[in-house]
């Protein structure tokens, strides 16, 4: 497939396997809700980064993110936790992504669900309820216990496959859901499952989502300890500057995505739009440390090349890089030392999204998957804002500061993970 | 790729509050008599657990400074992964393994917790959220997060035993195990990759682990009871404290490498009954022996019962079993002595499964109240089912490796 000879009647790949499309997408990130919404406010460069206002931010190193308010959420109002705001966004962005596709009756679609978001547990406002409610008036573990049986409530929102049965009931797919959790590689393993399940014929079609809600107290406090976050409170929308020489750590931010996959057989039989197909996908874990990668980069540069691997394309065949460009100095220093082992003096432009959206987490490989697909389709490259000064270490065409205009066939998006999991995946045009 | 390739279990890692590794299970277990129960019975009181045995943890995470990095539940599944790499003489192919974990969370700090509460819980909003962060910030140590994150059990198995080829870790309970067994097989069979490590942890000695279990109304109350004993009383799942990881591989690559197959994974079949919608999980097991019964040879069934005892999934399976064991089938159900491990619960049943299959016998009656009454003479194959304690049904089948 190099050199793209891909016929209009093609839809196979050139393992034999079915091409898999997208033919939906949903998207909500503290950019707003929708995917048309979005992609406006990504491509004219506006940061969703603002002042948190859900919680006290008394004695905490960082008071800034990218924050998903529910439509029904009132400031200072109760605490809705976070697999409750996960939940929320995945019904709207699985919501949008079947409405463009157009795919499946209500409440029955027609293959598996993946769904990647972060674990969870009971969290403090559930806890201090709890404690109230308990017979002796400051009870340890052994007092909760107690004071929590029967409530299934409670069960069904902090069980880790609550959310995805909740979601399986309600979007009627087939089989037993699949949640996981690859750190921030999440969004992107999901994909790959979807594509998997279609490529061995499992299915026609399966949803793919990413969503993470994750802005409260100790999720906030348990990353600054890991000295992860940015502290650049005074000025959030110019927090988040991957690559840029004064970078001083990732935005935690919310959001979610869905991609309906589909066989391009199935979707062109149907009539359906084809927003692009996942050619590729690549992953490789890294044995070297907890948070931070290998200096040699082979897990990183290992991922990429699996994923062009994949796709049947070489490294010339990449038009642009959707980067992980977190804005640590570690991972975006990382990322260069990757894209220059696979793409040599002539790395394809790359930008990151996450200057504007702030770290997704969880959703962030699906998340930037589905911005990778607008990109293709508007053949428009959204920019890396907050890009002031370079850091002469990493030269590379980060799209600085304004959106750009470009022939893109295929986009490589990265997503690489604390705990070492690395996932990358070969985007490219729809065909004919 | 759509090739299916023939997939063994080449190598097995099982801790249980039996003890740790096949050997030890299989002696214990296989003795006619039964084993009895490891039990702690007032530490957890009005629940009982089966505790872990004391781990030489030096031989599989040599460096203490890993073993730091990690809390209980992380130390115990990058254990027993080492045990299962061990058992199949895999040391050298890790680079390219991949791995699937099945996970839940990590422990929290109890003792922050318990003063957070003492301190909060009845203070008035405007005070406790500032306190809150103060307290939080001050006594929340930056390893703890790591060694919280679930899908840092996959990370340290990568770090420990260099296990690189890929990772994912699968969420979602009894249902994760299955569905990571399920994929893990799927890859292998269809060309992607020649071996895979797949399996999971539980640690029932943990407050926080009480805490989302009691919610749900699963947990047995009072002093351990067998299985068969608890239906009556409205059923629920005795904590047992347990690892097990497998490792899978090509038959043709364990064979090239004169590696020896404990069995062959005829397939893994998962669904969930949505139970709002009036479906029982005995029609979905049902259905789902219906796609895998015509990937066997035939003859003489085991099964592996992964009864926990929660309810109503308990009577669920008693009626999905009932029929098979109407043609013959000999019931077997580990959970009663081994209590339940959640996510470790199903592949432990396929390290048990493969072990009969491999030493060419069975197990005997061990929960008598539920068991086919016969004695452990050897089957033909051996099919594991799961039954999860809200939601998902899992079988998976397994024949003699040829």
């Amino acid at each position: 497939m190099n050199g793209t000879t891909m016929t209009t009647t093609t839809t196979r790949d050139r393992h034999g396997r079915p091409l898999v499309a997208v033919t939906g997408i949903g998207i909500v990130t503290s950019l707003g809700w929708g995917v048309e919404a979005n992609w406006a406010a990504l491509t004219a460069g506006r940061s969703g980064i603002r002042r948190i206002t859900r919680f006290p931010t008394d004695h905490l190193k960082t008071t800034i993110a990218g924050l998903v308010h529910l439509p029904d959420e009132a400031p200072g109002g109760e605490c809705i936790p976070s697999p409750v705001r996960v939940e929320r966004m995945a019904v709207a962005v699985i919501a949008e992504a079947l409405q463009n596709a157009r795919i499946g009756d209500t409440g029955r679609f027609p293959g598996p669900l993946f769904v990647g978001m972060p674990p969870v547990e009971m969290e403090w406002p559930q806890r201090f309820a709890l404690a109230r409610g308990a017979n002796d008036g400051a009870p340890g573990y052994r007092g909760l216990v107690a004071a929590v049986e029967g409530r299934q409530d409670i069960y069904e929102t902090v069980l880790f496959g609550g959310v995805a049965e909740h979601l399986a009931a309600r979007f009627g797919t087939r089989g037993a859901p699949i949640s996981l959790t690859t750190a921030c590689a999440t969004g992107a393993s999901a994909i790959q499952l979807g594509v998997e399940a279609i490529q061995r014929g499992e299915a026609e079609a399966a949803i793919a989502l990413g969503a993470d809600g994750s802005v409260q107290p100790e999720a906030l406090i348990r990353f600054s300890l890991l000295s992860a976050l940015s502290m650049r409170n005074e000025e959030p929308e110019k927090a988040a500057r991957p690559f840029d020489r004064t970078r001083d750590g990732f935005v935690m931010a919310e959001g979610a995505a869905a991609l309906v996959l589909e066989s391009l057989e199935s979707a062109r039989a149907r009539g359906a739009p084809v927003l692009g197909l996942v050619l590729g996908c690549g992953e490789r874990a890294d044995s070297f440390h907890r948070t931070r990668s290998n200096p040699d980069g082979k897990a990183i540069i290992g991922a990429i090349r699996n994923a062009l691997a994949d796709a049947g394309l070489a490294p010339g065949d990449i038009d642009y890089v959707n980067a992980h460009g977190t804005g640590t100095p570690e991972n975006d220093k990382m990322e260069h030392l990757g894209m220059r082992a696979v793409f040599g003096d002539r790395p394809p432009p790359i930008s990151s999204n996450k200057s504007m959206i702030g770290h997704t987490l969880s959703a962030a490989g699906a998340v930037e998957a589905a911005f990778s697909l607008l990109t293709i389709r508007d053949q428009l490259l959204p920019p890396t804002i907050n890009h002031r000064e370079p850091d002469p270490a990493i030269p590379l065409d980060v799209v600085p500061n304004e959106a750009r205009r470009a022939r893109v066939r295929h986009v490589l998006s990265n997503s690489f993970g604390f705990g070492g999991q690395n996932v990358c995946l070969v985007l490219g045009e729809p065909p004919g | 790729m759509t090739a299916r390739r023939e997939v063994w279990i080449t190598g097995i890692g099982l801790v249980t509050s039996l003890g740790e590794g096949a050997e030890a299970h299989w002696a214990a277990l296989a003795a006619p008599g039964g084993a009895k129960p490891v039990l702690d019975e007032t530490s957890f009181a009005p629940f009982a657990v089966h505790p872990l045995p004391a781990l030489d943890l030096d031989r599989q995470i040599p460096k203490k400074g890993d073993q730091r990095q990690m809390e209980p539940w992380q130390r115990l599944g990058t254990y027993a992964a080492g045990l299962a790499i061990d058992d199949a003489r895999a040391r050298a192919l890790v680079a390219d393994m991949h791995l699937v974990v099945a996970a839940g969370g990590g422990e929290r700090d109890v003792a922050v917790d318990e003063a957070v509460i003492a301190e909060l819980a009845g203070a008035p909003p405007e005070v406790a959220g500032p306190r809150l962060n103060e307290i939080l910030a001050a006594n929340l140590r930056p390893t703890l997060f790591l060694a919280q994150l679930s899908n840092l059990l996959a990370g340290n198995i990568s770090i420990v035993h260099g296990v690189t080829g890929s990772s994912r870790t699968f969420m979602g309970e009894e249902q994760a195990a299955a569905d990571a067994v399920r994929i893990a097989h799927l890859r292998l069979a269809e060309g992607r990759g020649e071996i895979a490590l797949v399996g999971g942890a539980y640690v029932a000695q943990r407050w926080d682990m009480l805490l989302l279990y009691a919610a749900g109304g699963a947990l047995w109350r009072g002093p351990w009871a067998p299985i068969s004993a608890r239906a009556a009383r409205g059923g629920g799942f005795v904590g047992g404290g347990m690892a097990a990881f497998l490792v899978l591989e090509t038959a043709e690559h364990a064979r090239a490498r004169g590696a020896r197959g404990l069995a062959r994974l005829a397939g893994v079949a998962t669904d969930v009954a949505h139970r709002r919608e009036g479906g029982g999980a005995a029609a979905v097991a049902r259905a789902l022996w219906d796609r895998l019964a015509p990937r066997s040879g035939g003859g003489r069934l085991g099964v592996i019962s992964g009864a926990s005892g929660a309810e109503p999934a308990l009577g669920e399976e008693r009626a999905f079993l009932a029929g098979l064991g109407a043609e013959g089938a000999l019931v077997r159900t580990p959970g009663s002595l081994l209590g339940h491990g959640v996510e470790a619960s199903f592949p432990a049943h396929l390290a048990l499964g493969a072990l009969a299959l491999a030493r060419g016998g069975f197990y005997p009656p061990l929960d008598p109240g539920l068991d086919t009454p016969a004695p452990g003479d050897a089957v033909d194959r051996v099919l594991v089912t799961g039954f999860g304690q809200w939601r998902g049904e899992a079988l998976a089948l397994l024949e003699p490796a040829a």
